[in-house]
């Protein structure tokens, strides 16, 4: 991880939301180098989910810029994001249940001619792209209501690799899942690695956490504690940070 | 093709058309005169006006929304359509305006409903009044007489071999099947009624397609108007009171899945068909028109029930 050399990938600087009269961000500002898996840690509240949802373009800043690859961004809605290879992956399993994998994969950017959909080549494309990841799916065409939730997360998950997303959020991705589910969702974001995407990385778990990441902002109340990177500190005082909302007596200062 | 949809939407056909068959059956041993090809035109010609309505209708309900307005959007077209041929205006231009008039109801609902967040019951609520009390302020509560040739032929010509009625009855649901199983618009009606919030995530025109979906249901309600001015040969404007009712149940009954996401177009003619079937068979028995609504409101139910028993594993 060489970041002096490199630019970021994304720098968001001084963003801020409110929501009616609570402050949920105040002036936190982040960033994202290629190949790096960043965690964002922090309580319920704590503001992690309102800061990727703005990156993502779910939400919009009330003050606060954001840089793509050195150049300013504006980032008003999902397409927005996506138009600057941004994905998401959502704790809640981000996929229509009632359609199957192809539909959900090309949920939004249906491959299509005149606006009639090409069902058989999206069926191709989602073998193709599931096949290159190891995810094993019997049945593509059937909902994925019923499938299970570690197949529905990496059909979230190969949606972001087939439109070749350069940073990808995964806001608490093993949430939902149970512990195989999780094992399959590890190895993909490890194989996501290597491939030199940015990955930022919410997740309340301090064992994910230390396992997948590179680097970690703890977040509290809205404002950025500390930043440092994931093995400059044991899991017990990371725990600790998460908890107090303050640095380690040791540590330096954030970073702005 | 059609693999992604086929699977949604292959569980309600099998059933709802063996149902149908089993009722034209026992309906035929019961009277010589239900199987007959002039009975049959008859009930094909009631269901048109319905049918049209429920095709909309199916697209609202497969987003994940209702629209209670489409029988009184019907009525302020008719009326439209009868005020303007009464003050001598050519039928094409009183044509014209009525099926104007009920898409700018449509989306007008459709706009309510997306970009001011009322919820489709309640915009659509207000929209019944207000389209029924429109028909009625325009014509002070009286029938015109449509006599012109050219609603004649809408109401009773024949086109191809066909009534004119059914053809666009058959014309409205070709189109909606395509656009359903074949179009990325159908694509996103099922998005959005599977999980809207979802659908904005990934970057769905949600609001865009609301307006649309709307939009569409009220045209159709113009068409039906069509259909119903030839019919009567006259609009009076408490014409299809309690239509959407009937088109919504028609929705039901042809296994489509009230919260949205989960149904077809093809089955809601089935299921308008089942409706009128039910009707038609108890008039030629001589059976009080009291019980009809007995029956339907019986066979929706059942419907219903039936779909969940399949959903349960």
């Amino acid at each position: 991880m060489s970041k002096s050399k490199k630019k970021p990938l994304v720098r968001m600087q001084g963003i801020s939301k409110h929501f009616g009269g609570i402050s949920a961000l105040e002036d936190v500002s982040v960033d994202l180098y290629p190949g790096e898996v960043v965690g964002i840690l922090g309580h319920n509240g704590a503001g992690k989910s309102t800061l990727v949802k703005i990156l993502a373009g779910a939400l919009t800043p009330d003050s606060g810029e954001i840089f793509v690859d050195g150049e300013p961004a504006t980032i008003r809605d999902p397409n927005d994001a996506r138009a600057l290879g941004i994905e998401t992956i959502y704790q809640e399993l981000a996929l229509c249940g009632n359609l199957d994998a192809p539909a959900n994969l090309f949920m939004g950017r249906e491959m299509n001619r005149y606006g009639f959909v090409d069902d058989a080549y999206m069926l191709r494309e989602t073998r193709r792209i599931l096949d290159s990841l190891h995810i094993k799916i019997e049945s593509l065409t059937t909902r994925v209501d019923n499938l299970s939730g570690g197949q529905r997360q990496s059909i979230a998950i190969g949606r972001a690799v087939y439109f070749q997303a350069k940073i990808l959020i995964m806001d608490e991705p093993t949430a939902a899942l149970g512990m195989e589910e999780t094992q399959l969702v590890v190895e993909l974001i490890e194989e996501l690695k290597t491939k030199g995407l940015g990955i930022f990385f919410i997740s309340h778990d301090i064992h994910d956490v230390y396992r997948f990441t590179d680097r970690i902002y703890v977040l509290k109340g809205g404002k950025l504690v500390h930043t440092c990177p994931t093995n400059a500190h044991t899991q017990d005082e990371i725990v600790q940070m998460i908890i107090s909302g303050r640095p380690p007596a040791t540590a330096e200062q954030p970073r702005g | 093709m059609g693999e992604t949809i086929a699977r949604l939407k292959s569980y309600p056909l099998t059933w709802i058309v063996g149902v149908t068959i089993l009722m034209a059956i026992v309906i035929s041993m019961l009277s010589p005169h239900f199987l007959t090809v002039g009975n049959l035109t008859n009930l094909l010609k009631q269901v048109a006006i319905v049918a049209v309505l429920a095709g909309g209708q199916t697209l609202v309900i497969l987003s994940g929304g209702i629209d209670l307005s489409s029988g009184s959007i019907l009525a302020l077209s008719a009326v439209t359509i009868g005020f303007l041929i009464e003050n001598g205006y050519p039928p094409l231009l009183a044509t014209f305006a009525g099926i104007v008039v009920g898409t700018l109801c449509g989306l007008i609902n459709g706009i309510i409903i997306a970009k001011g967040r009322i919820p489709p019951f309640i915009a659509t609520l207000g929209m019944m009044g207000i389209a029924r009390g429109l028909a009625l302020v325009i014509t002070k509560g009286v029938s015109y007489m449509v006599l012109v040739p050219f609603f004649d032929i809408i109401g009773n010509g024949k086109l191809l071999g066909l009534p004119v009625p059914i053809v666009i009855v058959i014309v409205v649901y070709a189109a909606l099947h395509i656009v359903l199983r074949r179009t990325v618009f159908g694509r996103h009606i099922y998005a959005i009624g599977g999980n809207e919030h979802v659908s904005r995530l990934e970057g769905i025109r949600v609001d865009h397609h609301k307006i649309l979906i709307y939009t569409i249901s009220g045209f159709l309600a113009a068409i039906a108007a069509l259909i119903m001015v030839g019919r009567l040969a006259s609009t009076p404007p408490h014409v299809a009171r309690g239509a959407e009712l009937e088109a919504i149940a028609a929705v039901i009954i042809g296994g489509t899945s009230f919260a949205g996401g989960i149904g077809a177009v093809e089955t809601t003619l089935i299921g308008a068909l089942i409706m009128a079937m039910i009707t038609n068979a108890l008039n030629i028995l001589g059976v009080s028109s009291f019980w009809q609504q007995v029956f339907i409101g019986i066979v929706i139910i059942v419907a219903v029930w039936l779909d969940n028993l399949k959903g349960r594993r």
